[in-house]
């Protein structure tokens, strides 16, 4: 679990003038589920792109199972499994088509890792002789999938497989997700999906081009260390501006039917959250403390200043 | 090479998949060999033709009987006046009129010279003089019959004589003309515009972005990507010459393997700038564009409707990269005049340098990067 799959240095990358990808450094190892999370244009997609070597950093370098993504890049595309954000397989191939297509130009055939997407594909092969542009969006997802993993890839890179997939499938993509890491693919995926952190062994939480975090996700919310109360009343759209006003407070944000409040003060007193909201004619006041989940974690990432670079 | 058949492969489901594709392939080339030979042509029939006699004599009368029984004139009506001759011009219900004032015979018996004016409506210039040869053409035999019939025995002042005779299209046929080269424009138009077009689909839909992280060599994408366009133009080059042959009776004079050695060359210079123009834009709207405005310039500037020769320099110098216009010409001197291999190499070596400057250009262009 130790040797290292992906080692990203200093990648700096930029679009007329705008930093996208500012001084990203990480390792990923080898076997693990690792998880980009971060909302669009956190830079997720331009680093997918360094990685999978389409993009070229402007600055620092990458490395992929021991290849560096610029000077070795046509070794890279022989030994990773890319699944584009947008789906990118033929709409006017049929299912199989696509798949037989993928394992020829990576010279092997549908049957030689078969086992290895058999899970996958099993699902899908029903439909083989029907267009990939008429499948739902959960089958097209597992076609890219079975063209991704075709050859056995060693490393598998997934930009946002998740986005637009129903409930269900998502559920039902990340077990897949499970098993094919067990199997030893080091898997990289990106997602906008807070919740979603929670099912990869680690995660680099990004945001506007910045690394804020990357640990376990157990590990960062264990470093959130401060007490997250919960608030609910019956004047929801006034309540953050309310809260925001009391001494010391850190973050205010809504998250579903609830206000999340976090106070600088380590031994903070809920109670004057309810003296406030009373104050100003709040009624059926709930408050709660709850344990932080990812999405406060990041929410309170994103408050902390970035580290602004000198050079 | 395992890796080409596969995207080989691929293409051709591809493109017979596409329910557009097979009309395109076979009736379009059809209709343009229909439609264009027989509408492109500068040939004038039945130019309308207003009279104004004013004279009515039978001396008018045996002038206007030469011009009812030419093929080129049909007589529309006749006007007792000049203004009234002249709004038929203004109105496009005539294109000539022939003014003969009273006075006309008298003119002739007692001065032995007798005068008439001509209108001809010039706003296609070309035609306009067509037109006035043919006319003059009447009123010249006209006179020499009236100089025989009032001085018989008098010799005509033809010191000089010539007989014409037109090589390699007889009979001055319009068609003959027009043929090789409209197969010249087929056979463009499939490969520039389908190769670059489908190149461009792959970018607009995003599946290059798949097939660039695979092991896929550029070399590879490109053969893969221009082959099928090039076995499918010589089909259509083929096809076409079939139906020139069967419609128009053009013949082949020259070798057919010659004409088909230099279409597969041809081929691949226009491959290349349709490959190069897919690698300079991003959506098929951008390519179409700047396709169909080269393939204007180029078809206008190839000589196919107007010789190149009376282009003025600049032009004739454009013209030299210009590669429709270097196929037009081999293509009109295999087909009508039979030439050989050293009668157009200078053109063929061109076209050779002319394809491996567009093909190396647009690989060098093409990136598998985003």
């Amino acid at each position: 679990m130790h040797e290292i799959a992906v080692d990203i240095k200093n990648i700096r990358k930029s679009y007329s003038g705008t930093r996208v990808l500012n001084n990203i450094s990480l390792q990923i190892f080898q076997g693990e589920l690792f998880g980009f999370i971060g909302p669009d244009g956190a830079g997720k997609t331009s680093l997918f792109h360094i990685l999978t070597s389409l993009l070229l950093p402007d600055n620092g370098s990458a490395v992929v199972a021991g290849y560096d993504t610029v000077k070795d890049y046509a070794q890279i595309r022989r030994i990773v499994g890319y699944m584009p954000g947008k789906f990118s397989l033929y709409q006017d191939l049929t299912v199989e088509e696509n798949l037989k297509f993928f394992a020829g130009i990576f010279k092997t055939t549908i049957h030689e890792n078969y086992a290895l997407y058999k899970d996958i594909y099993g699902q899908i092969e029903p439909f083989r002789k029907r267009k990939a542009g008429q499948l739902s969006g959960g089958m097209k997802q597992k076609l890219a999938l079975s063209c991704a993993l075709v050859h056995k890839p060693q490393l598998l890179f997934l930009d946002e497989p998740t986005t637009g997939v129903d409930a269900v499938s998502r559920t039902e993509f990340w077990e897949m997700l499970k098993k094919l890491r067990d199997q030893g693919i080091t898997i990289i995926v990106s997602t906008p999906y807070m919740d979603e952190a929670a099912l990869c062994d680690r995660v680099a939480l990004m945001d506007r081009g910045q690394l804020m975090a990357v640990d376990a996700p157990a590990n960062i919310i264990r470093a959130f260390g401060q007490p997250l109360f919960a608030v609910k009343s019956d004047k929801m759209f006034p309540l953050p501006q309310a809260l925001a006003v009391i001494e010391q407070t850190k973050t205010v944000y809504r998250s579903g039917e609830f206000v999340h409040y976090l106070n600088n003060q380590a031994d903070f007193d809920p109670a004057r959250i309810e003296d406030q909201l009373l104050k100003l004619g709040h009624a059926g006041i709930t408050i709660r403390r709850i344990e932080p989940t990812i999405e406060d974690c990041f929410m309170l990432l994103m408050q902390n200043p970035l580290e602004v670079e000198t050079n | 090479m395992r890796t080409i058949l596969y995207i080989l492969q691929k293409e051709f489901i591809q493109i017979f998949r596409d329910k557009a594709m097979l009309p395109i392939i076979l009736v379009v080339p059809v209709l343009q060999l229909l439609v264009l030979s027989y509408t492109a042509t500068f040939e004038i029939k039945n130019t309308r033709l207003i009279i104004c006699d004013q004279d009515g004599s039978s001396e008018s009368r045996e002038l206007l009987a030469k011009f009812s029984g030419s093929d080129f004139f049909q007589i529309e009506g006749f006007a007792s006046r000049y203004e009234e001759g002249v709004e038929w011009l203004k109105q496009g219900r005539a294109e000539q009129l022939l003014m003969i004032k009273s006075g006309f015979s008298e003119d002739l018996h007692r001065e032995g010279t007798g005068k008439l004016l001509l209108v001809t409506d010039a706003i296609n210039g070309s035609a306009a003089a067509l037109m006035n040869a043919y006319a003059l053409s009447i009123i010249n035999q006209y006179n020499n019959e009236l100089i025989q019939e009032k001085f018989p025995g008098k010799i005509l002042a033809e010191a000089v004589s010539i007989s014409p005779s037109y090589w390699y299209n007889p009979d001055l046929n319009y068609k003959t003309f027009m043929v090789p080269g409209i197969l010249v424009l087929l056979v463009t138009i499939i490969g520039m515009f389908l190769s670059g077009m489908n190149v461009v689909k792959e970018k607009e839909l995003g599946t290059i972005e798949q097939i660039n992280v695979t092991p896929i060599k550029k070399y590879q994408f490109v053969v893969g990507k221009l082959l099928p366009f090039w076995i499918i133009a010589l089909f259509e080059l083929a096809f076409g010459l079939i139906v020139a042959r069967l419609v128009f009776q053009i013949p082949v004079v020259g070798s057919v393997g010659l004409l088909f050695g230099v279409a597969s060359l041809y081929l691949l210079v226009v491959l290349g700038f349709g490959l190069l123009v897919s690698t300079m834009t991003d959506t098929m709207q951008q390519a179409m564009f700047i396709s169909w405005f080269f393939m204007v310039v180029f078809i206008l500037m190839s000589g196919l409707f107007t010789p190149v020769e009376s282009m003025p320099d600049w032009a004739q110098w454009i013209n030299t990269l210009n590669p429709i216009a270097y196929f037009i010409q081999i293509n009109r001197m295999i087909m009508l005049k039979g030439s050989g291999f050293s009668d157009f190499s200078g053109l063929f070596y061109s076209l050779v340098a002319y394809a491996i400057l567009t093909l190396s250009l647009a690989v060098w262009r093409y990136r598998k990067t985003v």
